[in-house]
């Protein structure tokens, strides 16, 4: 015995300086279906050296796969790395809301880590844990863009973990706008050069020209423009796209759905009722059914090739990207249409531009928080922070029906989309495009305020309307404004004026 | 006075209180309250929600739709039914196997039926438009416009639940007495004859039955609405539960949505009492 302590001895520190001398083998996580994981926070190697065994940890998340699907996936990663268990739910998108909000008002503990729009954090606020300092300070959250931080920040605190970043912009096939053929075709028809549209009323003309016809030669017609119509299915969304460069002045501050001060709605103010009657006059291009689209049948029209144009957010151009993708590389990216003029409300009156007025939407997207009443915060804010770490996010962002987009600076960057198997022009006009976003200074956001969904719902139920005939575009803004200033009564004006600041902040670039 | 006799009688009172009379006082109670997305809690504001429900057009709107969208597809799936019945009522070579095909539709989940009815009837890639197109017919815009997208549930419902009445009405079919059909032959009357003055007065009893818990079925019609239409477009298929719906679980108004919920349920008892009467006395000839 004594021979082997006296063997052991100098062995174990032999080891110990062989092991010191030699740098560290990575070790390998590819059996998690990441290329390679990346140094930061929240890496594989980090997370998996903490030890979460006997303890669980609930979760709400929308249905598989948007969303769904990548939580499912980080959850099991996460339990195998740290033997916690984690219990997902899986909610459909209309009940998703209620399934969290019950809860929360009637004090129960139902669920540490929530996945969920992010403009009902004018609603949740008030039930969700602040983040940390030490998750604010990761590496994956140190590259949030500006717009994604804003968007998980509520009364200068950051109380969304940001994991998905959102935003509408044009899509468009370019093997037809530039084809020098039908560039030539369409000049001698309109009179018009064929250009990228500068503006909702170009959409609507190009959309148009193209509107029924076989112009891409597979013996099926093809369509002008795939755009999310379908009342109560994100629609209201697409009428913000709309809307946004009509409605939003760049010199004009103070609120874009309401005036910050009086908190009246200019909701039928004439820039709204502008872009309204242009998305009613868009029907005529739409594909067969095409106002009855929702996201998923946008996604499919334009992704599967059948409409020239479309705008939304990343699915459809993903899709239309994805390597079995009968028009991959045949796609780019534009920023949304603009405005030649711009209504004032300053001055009640239309303002002219010669470059026209472009008003980029931060639609929604997704976002996660941990509840306050969570026993397990720590734990929660982990798991959050491992979903999001920099190898899950890029690996996320490659699966189209994830749902997960760019939201950090190092995702915007052209040579990772070219990786994916991209073309200059697909991989170059998407970063560019998401970039200048990023940059723009006459940005919409959500009306992120308690009762949004009210708020949406009379807008889409209005636009609706307005699209089915049933009322002129005026008067469907008409009864949308008189439903938001009765929404505005029961909520109670400051209340709705306090959360309120928050949006008109980022939108007016003070926050 | 109470006697032990009475004590058996308690489990069967307490689940009619936990399952019937709790849940629609609480809601009585809800009704009265502002409880709202930013308003939790039962607080007491009277009868503002009801005054609202007086003043909300889009609801009556609903309901006037509803009952349209209710009479007419009742009314089909009756006389589908009927007609479906009376067809395998006789021994006829296949019958089980057409009663079972028959079924399938009620047996299948309304949701998901509805998603393969919207499939079927997409405006681009359906089916339906697909055969008509071989005619020479369209394309039929069966859910972008507001008569397509108000047939469009209409035949949902007609092939959902016809296989239900004709259940029903086969069931009461196979019930009836032998001899006044045995009378009606010995007095030479037609099938067409024997039909309206044997038949259909002995199946008034079960025809009255099932035209009325069809209504009260079809009165609730929500699921293939908002898959299929999402009451759209515009609001042309919009129903009354479908608006309770959005109010209650999507805007989250959920004081609103109690109120909406009991006007809507006064107004179905006594329309429903009104018509089981008049149905009884048009075809039983009496009220009780």
């Amino acid at each position: 015995m004594i021979k082997i302590k006296k063997f052991i001895g100098p062995a174990t520190l032999l080891a110990l300086a062989v092991s010191a001398a030699t740098p560290a083998v990575a070790k390998d996580y590819t059996q998690f279906g990441i290329e390679k994981d990346l140094p930061g926070t929240c890496s594989y190697e980090v997370t998996d050296a903490k030890d979460y065994s006997g303890r669980s940890l609930n979760v709400i998340t929308h249905a598989i796969p948007v969303i769904g699907e990548p939580t499912a996936l980080h959850a099991e990663q996460f339990a195998k790395l740290t033997g916690a268990e984690v219990n997902v739910v899986h909610v459909p998108f209309g009940d998703l809301f209620q399934r969290i909000m019950i809860p929360f008002q009637s004090e129960q503990n139902a669920y540490d880590v929530l996945f969920y729009a992010s403009l009902w954090i004018g609603d949740f606020n008030r039930f969700l844990e602040p983040v940390p300092q030490k998750y604010i300070d990761s590496t994956g959250m140190a590259d949030v863009t500006d717009s994604f931080t804003g968007v998980a920040t509520w009364n200068g605190e950051m109380i969304q973990y940001p994991m998905d970043g959102d935003r509408h912009y044009l899509k468009y096939r370019t093997d037809i706008f530039d084809n020098a053929e039908v560039q030539a075709k369409f000049l001698a028809d309109t009179g018009n050069a064929l250009t990228v549209p500068e503006t909702w009323e170009d959409y609507n003309k190009v959309a148009a020209y193209f509107n029924d016809r076989d112009w891409d030669g597979d013996g099926e017609l093809n369509y002008g423009s795939a755009e999310v119509a379908k009342r109560d299915d994100l629609m209201f969304s697409a009428f913000i796209s709309r809307a946004a460069p009509y409605a939003k002045h760049p010199d004009v501050k103070g609120g874009f759905f309401f005036d910050l001060e009086t908190m009246e709605p200019l909701i039928n103010s004439p820039g709204f009722v502008r872009g309204l009657k242009l998305f009613v006059d868009a029907q005529k291009s739409f594909p067969p059914g095409g106002n009855n689209f929702g996201l998923g049948d946008e996604i499919f029209s334009f992704g599967g090739g059948q409409t020239l144009m479309s705008y939304s957010w990343d699915d459809a151009y993903i899709q239309a990207n994805q390597e079995d993708s009968r028009i991959r590389n045949m796609v780019a990216a534009a920023p949304l249409p603009g405005a030649g003029e711009v209504w004032n409300r300053d001055t009640g009156m239309w303002d002219t531009f010669t470059t026209p007025n472009r008003a980029p939407y931060m639609t929604w997207g997704w976002s996660s928080a941990v509840s306050q009443m969570s026993e397990e915060k720590e734990m929660a804010f982990d798991f959050l922070c491992f979903f999001a770490n920099e190898a899950n996010a890029k690996s996320d962002l490659q699966i189209g029906r994830f749902g997960v987009n760019p939201y950090r600076n190092e995702h915007l960057d052209v040579d990772f989309w070219k990786g994916q198997g991209w073309e200059d022009k697909t991989a170059e006009s998407y970063v560019s495009t998401l970039s200048n976003m990023e940059k723009s200074q006459n940005r919409v956001f959500d009306l992120r305020v308690p009762g949004v969904s009210q708020f949406m719902s009379s807008m889409a139920n209005g636009v609706a309307e307005a699209m089915a005939g049933q009322k002129s575009a005026q008067d469907a803004l008409d009864g949308v404004a008189k439903e938001w200033a009765e929404i505005t009564e029961r909520i109670g004006k400051d209340r709705l004026r306090a959360a309120y600041a928050n949006v008109v902040k980022l939108e007016d670039n003070e926050g | 006075m109470l006697s032990s006799k009475h004590f058996f009688l308690l489990p069967a009172l307490l689940t009619l209180v936990a399952i019937i009379l709790f849940p629609l006082l609480f809601t009585v109670r809800v009704s009265f309250s502002s409880w709202d997305v930013f308003q939790s809690g039962l607080d007491f504001i009277g009868g503002r929600n009801y005054v609202r429900v007086f003043e909300d057009d889009r609801f009556w709107q609903s309901l006037q739709r509803l009952s349209l969208l209710s009479i007419i597809s009742v009314s089909l799936q009756y006389t589908l039914g009927f007609a479906l019945a009376l067809a395998v009522w006789k021994q006829v070579r296949g019958g089980r196997l057409l009663r079972v095909l028959f079924l399938i539709p009620m047996m299948t989940t309304p949701v998901v039926m509805s998603v393969i009815w919207r499939t079927v009837f997409h405006e681009s890639l359906g089916p339906v438009n697909d055969i008509l197109s071989v005619f020479g017919v369209g394309p039929v815009p069966w859910l972008s416009s507001a008569m397509g997208a108000f047939i469009s549930v209409l035949i949902v419902e007609v092939w959902q639940w016809t296989p239900f009445m004709f259940l029903l009405l086969l069931a009461g079919l196979v019930s009836l007495p032998k001899e006044p059909y045995l009378a009606a032959a010995i007095d030479g009357a037609g099938t067409w004859r024997t039909f309206w003055q044997v038949t259909f007065p002995l199946m008034a009893p079960i025809t009255i039955g099932a035209l009325i818990i069809r209504l009260i079925e079809a009165s609730k019609i929500m699921d293939t609405v908002y898959v299929l239409t999402s009451g759209g477009p515009g609001t042309a298929t919009e129903t009354s539960s479908y608006y309770i719906y959005i109010r209650g679980l999507r805007d989250f108004q959920i004081g609103y949505s109690a109120a909406l919920s009991l006007v809507y349920l006064v107004i179905m008892v006594i329309s429903l009492t009104i018509i089981a009467k008049l149905l009884l006395r048009m075809l039983v000839g009496r009220d009780e």
